[in-house]
């Protein structure tokens, strides 16, 4: 039986690398005692696949992994609750158990369900954003085409990074803090980044955009359930 | 907790994660609900510290105190370094967060020489003051530790305490020092003099040196009446119920051992002659099999690691390995839990233990040597024959095995060009014999021997402690003609030779004897920028150069003395003050003949 889990991945755990946070999750599910299934070969280890790597210093509130489970005699749901409550139990440092639930036979797997994410942006004072900045994104989201030159180790390839941004919005926090919410192509195709929609935007008002200016943390983890012409995003807890 | 460093640091340093502390198993008090505060540094990088038992024996220990609450502190490597000084950051704790200035005491482990410079660092970057003859009385007790203490000569300018000897026996007893004379409102100094009064204590500033003309010690004289003159060094006298790290710490990034530990023993029955860890740890104590195997379980239940080494100083003298392999294979087989075999004598007892532990096709096996020739294993008393390596080697090689690593010390006392040459020779016949055992068609490749040699420094407490160390010059044509030795091998192709720097070796031998005129050496070379010293990228040799000539040009001293000049026997040393339970008459009576 495969069960989905869902996890945050905040404060101290922030700064801990997708390889470590793996390893980190091996062994809390170890200590946990949870009856898991091992792969078969040479080098058995846990059957476990994570949705999406979290880039080092971002910090997640809808992570997911899919465990595989030896078949339970209770009752599927009770099951997961219970897994759910004992993997808790492991956590520390900025790491929490959000829910699990039971896969349904033959569900896809968490990275292949992938299809967008949601992010939340604070730009920090330091990067010097022109008060009247919401106006002028809602300008910049208005174009047709935004060009992206992604470097990546091959070179330099052109995005236009529009049609991957499903929606844009605000939101401000106790202290009067506006940040930008993002609702971005995660897909394995086509998968962007939050900091290219911000670089592209400081490009397009003329300015140049502070290393470390960003605070992002990714709200959720979305499967579309419609088609790509008409997608409707449902959260891959709901996914199953 | 807040993180003391902002998010713009951690992004900007590599691994962040060594600095956010929060692991499994960390612990976390209420501070003022603690009397004393305690950091407990390991003056090297995290992932090394981490992999260190003492550091988890003794959180745990200090921890196990309702009224101490020990944290970790590492050092910061380069990137953080700069940041913290440009942004004038205060060194912290991982656990709270918090400045090491405010703590009551600062235990540093001193494991290595070559961490000297490091140590310097942490007091640096913590604010504290680098001398401890300068220090306020608010300002934390530095305590130092560990197999560097049985010389701490070298760094008493930097100590307030220094400890000889396992930290089980004599903590408490100086924590309630501590807490003692707070309460009686005593000062730094009262602390100081009450606690050098406990056996394993030794408080270098009621002590003073005076120097013969020739640079060699005169006398050592005491400046406070009462303080011992001779300090001993503590030692648990049986380990059965002595405690043990059962949570230690699971660090979030990877560390040089990713598994839990098993200490099965201490002390080690064998004295080879140039080993000072066979002499200053004491008789040989070792933990019952039966409480190891209730340890590993809980190790494993409270960690979730899957795999478990063995540690000791020689495994193979461990009266109960098979049983206790036995055992953990018995009860930890369901749990997919990997047990780590350290590198044991290979007699056929030992190739059977470790068939059954680990894959023979992925696994090298170890053979110590020391010294290529028997005549130089006698001399260093290393007894370890020939026909026992070869014979060893046979069994392993139709076993299965067919990595080998070797290793030697290049410039022990007596050594001769064909000792260095045996090295080779010794290499050869192993090589040879493997073709002889294996038959072809049952080779699964070809046999790899890896012969690693490292250059003798001799120490303190150990009968070579009188010995000469060779020169820079002199170790560069050994390793020179250990490489002609093997090249001119008919198998060479089946061995790769390889070897440390030997600048390295000249330092560590010089800091290993040295005294206390070398404090200002090391606080010249850090001051200068000497960091990291263990680490070949760091490595500045032209620092340290520099560092004595500058001290030493003047009184006509230098780095000679101290490395390669071989002392006599009535010499008084710089650690004959302390006690470590091996006499000197038995030193020089173990020592080799010239």
């Amino acid at each position: 039986m495969k069960v989905r889990i869902k996890f945050a991945k905040t404060k101290a755990a922030k700064y801990i690398g997708h390889l470590d946070t793996m390893r980190f999750f091996q062994k809390a599910v170890r200590r946990a005692g949870i009856d898991v299934v091992y792969s078969r070969g040479f080098n058995p280890h846990q059957v476990m696949s994570f949705a999406a790597p979290l880039g080092l210093g971002l910090s997640g509130h809808g992570e997911y992994f899919d465990l595989e489970i030896n078949e339970p005699e209770a009752d599927r749901d009770t099951v997961a609750a219970e897994l759910a409550k004992r993997l808790n139990k492991e956590m520390c440092g900025g790491f929490l158990i959000v829910a699990a639930k039971p896969l349904a036979e033959g569900a896809k797997n968490a990275m292949a369900s992938v299809a967008a994410a949601a992010y939340t942006v604070k730009i920090s004072e330091e990067a010097g954003l022109p008060i009247d900045w919401m106006s002028q994104f809602e300008k910049f989201m208005n174009r047709q085409e935004m060009i992206y030159h992604k470097v990546t180790k091959k070179g330099e390839r052109e995005i236009d990074l529009r049609p991957l941004i499903y929606k844009t919005g605000y939101s401000t926090d106790n202290s009067g803090n506006t940040s930008l919410s993002l609702l971005l192509d995660a897909s394995s195709a086509n998968s962007i980044k939050p900091q290219f929609v911000i670089e592209a935007f400081f490009d397009y008002i003329g300015q140049q955009l502070p290393e470390y200016a960003l605070s992002i943390s990714r709200e959720d983890i979305y499967a579309n359930t419609g088609t790509a012409e008409k997608p409707n995003f449902v959260t891959l807890l709901d996914y199953i | 907790m807040n993180l003391a460093l902002s998010e713009k640091t951690l992004m900007q340093v590599d691994k962040p994660a060594r600095y956010i502390g929060n692991e499994v198993g960390s612990i976390i008090k209420e501070k003022s609900k603690v009397a004393i505060r305690f950091a407990l540094c390991f003056p090297d990088l995290y992932e090394i510290g981490m992999s260190n038992l003492g550091i988890q024996i003794l959180y745990g220990l200090l921890n196990s105190y309702d009224d101490v609450w020990c944290e970790r502190v590492f050092s910061p490597q380069h990137d953080l370094e700069q940041i913290m000084r440009e942004q004038k950051i205060p060194l912290f704790s991982l656990e709270s967060q918090e400045s090491i200035s405010q703590f009551d005491f600062l235990g540093i482990t001193i494991q290595y020489e070559m961490c000297y410079s490091n140590i310097l660092q942490i007091l640096d970057l913590a604010g504290i003051t680098l001398l401890a003859k300068d220090r306020r009385e608010d300002e934390p007790l530095i305590i130092g530790g560990g197999p560097c203490c049985y010389n701490p000569e070298p760094l008493v300018d930097f100590f307030d305490l220094i400890y000889i000897g396992e930290g089980e026996v004599m903590l408490r007893e100086l924590m309630d020092k501590y807490q003692a004379n707070r309460e009686n409102g005593g000062s730094r100094e009262d602390f100081l003099y009450e606690a050098a009064m406990l056996a394993g204590v030794y408080v270098p500033r009621f002590y003073e040196v005076e120097y013969h003309e020739d640079h060699t010690i005169a006398a050592r004289r005491l400046l406070r009446a009462g303080v011992p003159m001779q300090v001993k060094k503590v030692a648990c006298p049986d380990l059965t119920d002595t405690f043990y790290p059962t949570k230690p710490i699971v660090p979030f990034i990877q560390t040089t051992h990713d598994r839990g530990v098993l200490e099965i023993m201490r002390g080690c029955p064998r004295k080879c002659r140039f080993c000072q860890a066979g002499h200053v740890y004491g008789k040989k104590r070792e933990r019952k099999a039966e409480d190891l195997v209730v340890i590993a379980e809980e190790i494993l239940k409270n960690t979730g690691y899957d795999e478990i080494g063995l540690s000791s100083l020689s495994s193979s003298d461990y009266s109960q390995l098979k049983e206790l392999t036995d055992a953990l294979m018995d009860r930890l087989g369901q749990t997919r839990t990997n047990i780590s075999l350290p590198s044991l004598r290979i007699d056929s007892i030992s190739l059977d233990i470790m068939k059954k532990v680990q894959d023979v096709r992925k696994s090298s096996l170890t053979f110590a040597p020391e010294a290529g020739s028997q005549r130089l294993r006698e001399v260093i008393g290393k007894g370890l024959t020939e026909e026992t390596i070869l014979t060893g080697a046979r069994a392993a090689f139709s076993s299965g095995w067919r990595r080998v690593k070797l290793y030697f010390m290049l410039g022990l006392p007596t050594e001769q060009e064909e000792d260095i040459l045996a090295i080779g020779d010794l290499a050869n016949k192993i090589t040879a014999e493997y073709y002889d055992t294996v038959p072809k068609s049952e080779r699964l490749g070809k046999v790899e021997i890896g012969v690693s040699t490292s250059f003798f420094v001799p120490k303190p407490f150990t009968p070579l402690q009188w010995a000469g160390q060779a020169t820079v010059e002199e170790f560069r044509e050994k390793a020179n003609l250990t490489r002609q030795g093997i090249a001119s091998q008919l198998n060479q192709k089946s061995i790769k030779y390889s070897w440390h720097e030997t600048n390295e070796s000249i330092l560590e031998a010089a800091m290993a004897r040295g005294d206390r005129r070398l404090g200002a050496v090391i606080l010249w070379a850090y001051q200068n920028g000497a960091r990291f010293d263990a680490w070949g990228e760091h490595q500045n040799p032209a620092i340290w150069e520099a560092a004595f000539k500058a001290i030493f040009a003047e009184n006509r001293l230098d780095i000679a003395f101290f490395a390669t000049r071989e002392r006599s026997p009535d010499e008084i040393l710089p650690w004959d003050f302390i006690d470590c339970g091996v006499s000197k008459d038995y030193l020089l009576a173990q020592r080799p003949n010239r």
